[in-house]
């Protein structure tokens, strides 16, 4: 759908309480109109707890459970399995929760709902990072990246969730990123529609977590996805689909840019250029992205 | 009517199956894994129609169970000893959000090392988070619990999660008789669930956000509140079993041979029906001594542990141990009876770690606080 078809109707209101330049915000607003009105949201700690607002008030016009930080994918567990005791298939269960919650803590339960087969979509907006609890390193954190708790940089490369997903063969996964909006709302619209487990996970780049400035939120998206330090893809029913930009850097269509050309711009990786030149680790980043690719190109490239 | 010769745990599932649950969720745990396979044969012959979910950890139980609850379902889980403890950020999680959740927890040791014997201390030691708190002495009081507990739980003036709990082995692998009640009972009994709030798309609210201390201070004492209308209407709702059931176990305690005793024992759990043989025993031989069994922990009988210290000194026997500190019932006892009356307290610890406790055990136990003066708790039973 075009971004100028999208449903006028906002389920995540004005006013709410995230910071300027918030990507969280962005993808929850794309989830929300494609989801509808027919949703419940099941939130995790993460900065969406933030985003909120403070009780009494709320800036989601859905339902919404709160619950703890590793639950998620649990308690959607039970949202779910309650409806369909009631009868209300016309409701989706949507879980939202940041990578910490995803990657790290909420694993072992997203593992078990998915492996049981729960009809609801799982939704990890990824921002590399623990960034309501000050950004702490996460699973999701790339190599040599500053955290405050990886003062010097990080000194592991992130794994990825999206395989870790794939292995469980449920009917539909996809990775997406907020400055696409066309291909984020289609997703989520496409995971809306099938039954049984889904997993959406959007890259998610914080201003302040990554240190660049707010006006850089979408930017930062795009040149992810052109440097192949993100990519977008779908896997309905075990057959992988890269997307866009990713399916032309499998294809060897086009050249994928230096990755420099992305973390250049992030506070959280100026370590890499001053006070001179961390060649070593611009190699292996390097390195590994195209160590990266070819994995992939293998795995789900056409042979 | 009928009767139903089983276990502990086929009984407290044959009870919850008959409450009629939309959601169960659990994980299993010796003891408690017979209970959850008996409702995973209620569901194979198709005897329960709810959800069944078998989660892969007791912390996803519970959550589940929330999620379940939060929609408006009724639901039920199991556990017992370290699956309690996985599960005890979402007890509190449970009870502050006042959803109805019901669970028996069979008492288990918690280790290293691995015992599976009962003691209390794994339930004792959830105290604080918000839980109804009911202890059984038989499985005919297991089932019965069981449905009070559902009505309890959802009643307006209370909502929050009960636990039941069970000892591990004496209860819940020991074949007693139970008798069930006929479905109709059970049903005009607890009626439907209407949740007093729910997840709704008519009335989109937001559960359980970012809360300011002056909020948050109004729903703890909210929540005490609930507890304490509990304790008003656990005696009216465990009569109202007994009118349609015919059953009654007590209310907040079960009173057994009190009236002109001197000396009162206070026990929980399945020490508590032992008790009752050591009473008989020690009147026999010309003793006057009674037995008040606590069923419920929490909300705490203070008011009813008063009147028995107007009455009589106070013997206590914990099968748990806050360390550092007491055994939680003598403590909370003597913390009751502060400045309200002067009754001589003993405590006793015994049974921890599955070290069986019989009513001979508990006989010289009584024998030994009419003759001392000791004031401090004493470890019964260590030698040996």
């Amino acid at each position: 759908m075009a971004l100028k078809d999208f449903p006028v109707d906002e389920c995540l209101l004005q006013g709410n309480a995230s910071c300027p330049g918030c990507p969280a915000t962005v993808g929850l607003r794309m989830v929300l109109k494609a989801l509808g009105k027919k949703t419940f949201l099941v939130v995790p700690a993460c900065c969406t707890a933030v985003i909120e607002s403070l009780y009494p008030h709320t800036s989601f016009d859905v339902p919404v459970m709160n619950i703890a930080f590793e639950a998620a994918a649990a308690g959607a567990s039970g949202v779910e399995a309650a409806l369909r005791q009631q009868g209300r298939s016309d409701i989706t269960v949507a879980a939202w929760a940041g990578d910490g919650g995803t990657y790290d803590i909420g694993l072992q339960a997203l593992s078990g709902a998915l492996e049981r087969g729960t009809n609801f979509i799982y939704i990890c907006y990824n921002n590399q990072i623990y960034s309501n609890t000050g950004i702490q390193r996460s699973g999701a954190t790339p190599y040599a990246a500053w955290t405050t708790t990886t003062v010097g940089g990080k000194t592991e490369f992130r794994k990825e969730m999206g395989e870790i997903v794939l292995a469980h063969h449920i009917p539909y996964a996809a990775q997406t990123c907020i400055s696409y909006p066309e291909d984020l709302y289609g997703k989520i619209q496409k995971a809306k529609s099938i039954k049984g487990p889904k997993y959406i996970e959007i890259l998610a780049p914080c201003p302040p977590g990554w240190r660049f400035s707010m006006d850089k939120t979408i930017e930062m998206g795009r040149l992810a996805v052109d440097t192949g330090a993100w990519s977008l893809w779908e896997c309905e029913n075990d057959v992988m689909t890269f997307n866009g930009k990713s399916k032309l850097l499998l294809e060897k269509k086009v050249a994928r840019k230096p990755i420099e050309d992305w973390i250049k711009y992030q506070g959280r990786f100026s370590h890499l250029f001053k006070p001179e030149r961390d060649e070593e680790r611009l190699k292996a980043i390097e390195e590994h992205t195209d160590h990266l690719w070819e994995r992939y190109r293998k795995c789900y490239g056409k042979i | 009517m009928t009767v139903m010769m089983d276990t502990g745990n086929r009984i407290a599932a044959k009870a919850a199956v008959m409450a009629k649950p939309e959601v169960v969720a659990a994980y299993p745990i010796t003891p408690q894994t017979t209970l959850v396979e008996a409702i995973a044969e209620y569901v194979a012959r198709g005897e329960y129609k709810g959800e069944y979910i078998c989660v892969e950890s007791e912390h996803s139980a519970m959550s589940a169970c929330i999620g379940a609850s939060a929609a408006g379902s009724r639901t039920f889980t199991a556990t017992s000893s370290h699956g309690l403890l996985l599960m005890h950020e979402m007890l509190h999680w449970a009870a502050l959000a006042r959803l109805p959740v019901v669970m028996c927890n069979i008492n288990r040791v918690v280790g290293p090392g691995w015992n599976i014997w009962v003691d209390e201390n794994d339930s004792i030691s959830q105290r604080d988070t918000g839980w109804i708190q009911f202890y059984c002495s038989s499985n005919q009081e297991i089932f019965d619990t069981v449905i009070q507990a559902f009505k309890l739980a959802e009643h307006e003036k209370i909502v929050l999660p009960v636990m039941v709990n069970l000892n591990a082995f004496i209860l819940s692998h020991t074949s007693m008789p139970a008798e069930i009640p006929d479905q109709q009972v059970v049903d005009d009994f607890l009626g439907n669930y209407v949740p007093k709030w729910k997840l709704d798309i008519e009335n989109p609210t937001t559960f359980g956000n970012i809360i300011g201390p002056a909020h948050y201070y109004k729903v703890r004492r909210a929540m005490q509140d609930a507890m304490l209308n509990a304790k008003k209407l656990i005696p009216q709702i465990t009569n109202d079993w007994k009118k349609a059931s015919g059953f009654f176990h007590g209310d907040l305690l079960e009173y057994y041979k009190c009236e002109g005793a001197e000396h009162i024992l206070l026990s929980i759990g399945a020490i508590g029906a032992e008790s009752k043989t050591a009473i008989d025993e020690l009147q026999k031989a010309g003793h006057r001594i009674g037995l008040a069994r606590v069923r419920v922990i929490r909300p705490f009988p203070t008011e009813d542990i008063i009147k028995l210290g107007k009455q009589a000194d106070l013997i206590v026997i914990d099968r748990n141990i806050s360390i550092g500190s007491e055994g939680a019932l003598f403590n909370e006892v003597k913390a009751a009876l502060y400045g309200e009356s002067d009754a001589k307290v003993t405590g006793f610890i015994a049974g921890l770690g599955g070290k069986d406790v019989t009513y001979k055990d508990i006989e010289t136990m009584c024998l030994k606080a009419l003759k001392d003066k000791v004031r401090e708790q004493q470890w019964y039973g260590l030698e040996g």
